[in-house]
């Protein structure tokens, strides 16, 4: 894996590792909502919830923009994909899961004839 | 889109459906009787030859699986400088045709997920049921058969090597 990706795997795996943020993903994903809000849902500090949304923000997952002087989270282009790409990423896991187990259940019959053994259920 | 897909059609189909809020099922057939199939999921040494594939770049430092009812398995991998335990507890153990078991590590509630082998003329068809905490827990693929960490590497692994390798 080069580098750049290397880099870019760390970052988003980093972004999604925090509980805090997984919240506010679910939280933006109901409604739009200001950072503001965020922060008092979250018990935390304006400075605090800014470096969380930031960090959701670089990747893709969230996007603000600012309204007056009220900063609204919405969800971002990677976070509308979320859910689809989850599932397809969970069928090509099982697809290739199963690619290997049929070599070893392959395997399995063939030790199976050479040992010339049968056992019943 | 539909979330109904299909693999390489000279292998067996692998089909993926969401068939509730909470229910994701997953269906293919092998090659092989139940007992063999079984075998194959519930032996460590077979098992973790093909539960993670080789593609993911991970590395599988252990993996315990005392196939009891009400007994634990415990896998841990490893990506690069992280590891990742998945483990859980065996609720069911039918020979040769089910096998249900818990899924602990998420930390929004636990996954059930209910693998039936069924023995058709020498072939086996497998159904992989996944139940889930919370409708949340699919949307967001926070939790599940996988762990969060993974589900997640697994997204990023796809995205990646879909725009960067061509094998």
């Amino acid at each position: 894996m080069v580098q750049s990706s290397g880099a870019r795997l760390n970052a988003s795996f980093a972004a999604l590792s925090d509980a805090t943020r997984r919240g506010i993903l679910e939280h933006v994903g109901r409604a739009d909502t200001s950072i503001t809000d965020l922060a008092e849902k979250f018990h935390m500090t304006l400075t605090g919830m800014k470096k969380h949304v930031g960090v959701l923000e670089k990747i893709g997952l969230v996007a603000t923009k600012k309204v007056g002087r009220v900063r609204t989270c919405k969800l971002g282009p990677r976070q509308l994909e979320q859910e689809t790409a989850w599932i397809e990423s969970y069928h090509e896991l099982w697809a290739s899961r199963f690619d290997e187990l049929d070599r070893v259940v392959e395997e399995l019959k063939h030790k199976e004839k050479v040992d010339g053994r049968k056992q019943r259920e | 889109m539909d979330a109904s897909r299909e693999s390489d059609p000279v292998k067996n189909r692998t089909t993926t459906e969401r068939k509730s809020e909470r229910e994701l099922v997953v269906t293919r057939t092998v090659n092989g009787p139940a007992r063999l199939v079984f075998e194959a999921w519930t032996k460590a040494e077979l098992f973790k030859r093909w539960w993670v594939p080789k593609s993911y770049g991970l590395t599988l430092l252990s993996c315990e699986m005392d196939v009891r009812v009400g007994r634990q398995y415990r896998l841990v991998f490893r990506h690069e400088d992280s590891t990742m335990a998945f483990f859980g507890t065996y609720l069911e153990v039918t020979p040769h045709s089910r096998l249900v078991w818990t899924n602990e590590e998420g930390d929004n509630g636990t996954t059930i997920t209910t693998v039936t082998f069924e023995d058709n003329a020498g072939k086996t068809l497998l159904v992989v049921h996944d139940l889930y905490p919370s409708k949340e827990a699919i949307d967001s693929g926070s939790t599940g058969a996988m762990p969060e960490a993974l589900d997640q590497l697994d997204e990023l692994l796809a995205s990646l090597g879909s725009s960067t390798e061509t094998q």
